[in-house]
């Protein structure tokens, strides 16, 4: 035999027992062609295009799966940032264009659709503030549209007044049909990558192609299972290696198959997002990984440095396997989804606090965090400014994707099911920041933007 | 020439692999090469074979799973590039 048995039962056992899945194929479509003078012409170009872009996509990635024996998850599209594709005053214009996106995202087939996108780094322009003001009803109105708001970059600063406006809209979004669930497709984003195969950020960058394809893999559980098989007291370094060894594995797999769909398809795969997505599933847990290298629970001391260790050694093994690792490629701890971490917030082994220090060191953020519904907005401002100063100067992504839940109080638990799972909601601080808002403004880039 | 390998894992018991090759016969797939081995308490067998004639791999993967779950044993169906990918450079 060409394998080794062992070798055979590792990738086997990887797949069948450790949930290795590609977690995502995102098709990135150039819409900007699509640009009419009014919405109804620009639906009607762009509903067009759409169908001829994805047409045969879902077959091919379901046969793609079957034949080779790997499990994809999820099928998505991202689109032009819908900021650049209509500049309207009107909300019910955005709302018009919306509701065609989700329609045709279903009609397809898809799992999500991303792209309701605007950039308020440099200002709130008009047109934006009527996109943002549709958020909430298109949030609740729509099941498939995924939205991105970027307040902040490290070549921009950090747009004050942007935030100012976004917070509200988060908890409005919240409370509307009293169905925090929808704001999992809504996230506030700083240095966005253009090429995120993951939702809910995914958009598609400018000049990227006018039809690529980006695949997320992800393997939480295979890592953890390899660690497992690793003696007690192995030291530090043997945890690098194995980290890297199985993620260089991972990656080539998910190259390998995202390369395949994309011939099928007569396109170019442009990344392959490393990333660990953990899900709810016993096993697929950032927080399980941790715990198995030495901490009792996710968010005790020295969590921040495993995590760190986890990152970086999952994106060394990543880049040694491909040359088309971009995305995020970082660990999420999106605390709802990954069981380990929801747990460790309910016997509270890690706040808020740890979680925010927590980005510091991995991908991507404030992620699916259930918050009392009767935060102030001023301290969702302050909770958004912060997370978005640690990608500013850290010049990486970060991220909010926080969820107001109405009538709720922290501690009680936030149901949402499937795939987004389960978590006890956070506390805040309290303490005002209201002064600093009301100064308004943007903070100026870092010193370390200028890199000329 | 499309390869893939079959991998089935469960507690040996008589006809595991007269019952997986009789299905590949009936849909004329070839054995390449087979390797078995006990591990722990548990069968393990790999068979690499040759798909090359399929045009449509859904009923063989469906024919496997089926007669795994008559033989009690757990069956899975990679192509063989899977494998390379993940342990060849």
């Amino acid at each position: 035999m060409i394998f080794t048995t062992e070798e055979i039962l590792e990738t086997v056992r990887m797949i069948q027992l450790d949930h290795l899945d590609i977690r995502t194929v995102t098709l990135g479509i150039d819409l900007l062609d699509c640009r009419r003078d009014s919405v109804k012409e620009t639906v009607r170009f762009l509903s067009e295009k759409l169908k001829l872009a994805t047409d045969g996509f879902l077959d091919t990635v379901n046969r793609v799966g079957v034949e080779y024996g790997i499990p994809i998850v999820n099928k998505r599209v991202a689109i032009t940032p819908v900021s650049l594709l209509l500049s309207s005053t009107d909300m019910e214009e955005y709302i018009y264009l919306a509701e065609k996106l989700d329609g045709i995202a279903k009609d397809i087939g898809l799992d999500f659709i991303g792209g309701y996108t605007c950039f308020l780094e440099y200002e709130v322009s008009q047109s934006d503030r009527a996109l943002l003001k549709s958020i909430p009803a298109v949030l609740n109105e729509t099941e498939r549209l995924c939205s991105s708001i970027i307040p902040a970059t490290t070549k921009a600063g950090i747009n004050l007044d942007a935030i100012r406006e976004v917070a509200p809209i988060i908890l409005e979004t919240a409370g509307l049909r009293d169905n925090p669930a929808v704001c999992a497709k809504l996230i506030v984003i700083c240095n966005p990558p253009p090429d995120n195969p993951f939702m809910a950020g995914a958009f598609h960058g400018i000049k990227r192609g006018s039809r690529v394809l980006n695949v997320g893999i992800s393997g939480p559980g295979a890592i953890r299972s390899a660690l497992e098989k690793l003696p007690e007291n192995s030291d530090i370094l043997s945890v690098v290696e194995e980290i890297k060894r199985i993620s260089f594995k991972i990656t080539r797999a998910g190259e390998f198959i995202g390369k395949e769909i994309a011939n099928r398809m007569g396109i170019e795969l442009v990344g392959v997002d490393t990333s660990l997505a953990p899900t709810p599933e016993e096993g697929d847990s950032i927080a399980r990984i941790i715990e198995r290298i030495g901490v009792e629970r996710f968010g005790a001391p020295g969590t921040t440095g495993l995590l760190f260790l986890l990152n970086d050694a999952l994106k060394k093994g990543g880049l040694m396997a491909s040359s088309l690792v971009g995305g995020l490629s970082g660990s999420f701890i999106p605390v709802s989804e990954d069981k380990g971490i929801a747990e460790a917030v309910s016997s509270g082994a890690i706040n808020l606090e740890k979680l925010e220090s927590l980005t510091n060191v991995c991908s991507v953020g404030l992620d699916m965090i259930p918050i009392p519904g009767d935060t102030s907005p001023y301290t969702l401002m302050g909770i958004i400014l912060d997370e978005m100063a640690i990608g500013v100067m850290s010049n990486k992504t970060t991220a909010v994707r926080i969820i107001p839940v109405p009538g709720k109080r922290a501690g009680e638990w936030l149901e949402l099911g499937g795939l987004l799972g389960r978590a006890p909601i956070i506390d805040v601080n309290r303490f005002s920041c209201k002064a600093l808002f009301e100064r308004g403004g943007r903070i100026p880039p870092p010193i370390s933007s200028y890199r000329n | 020439m499309k390869r893939a390998i079959i991998t089935v894992t469960g507690v040996d018991h008589t006809g595991i692999v007269a019952g997986i090759s009789s299905v590949l016969a009936d849909l004329n797939v070839n054995i390449l090469d087979i390797t078995q081995t006990i591990m722990g308490d548990i069968f393990v067998m790999a068979l690499l074979v040759d798909i090359s004639g399929l045009e449509d791999i859904t009923p063989l993967v469906n024919k496997l799973s089926e007669e795994g779950d008559r033989l009690k044993v757990k069956v899975s169906f990679e192509r063989e590039e899977i494998f390379r990918t993940m342990h060849r450079i």
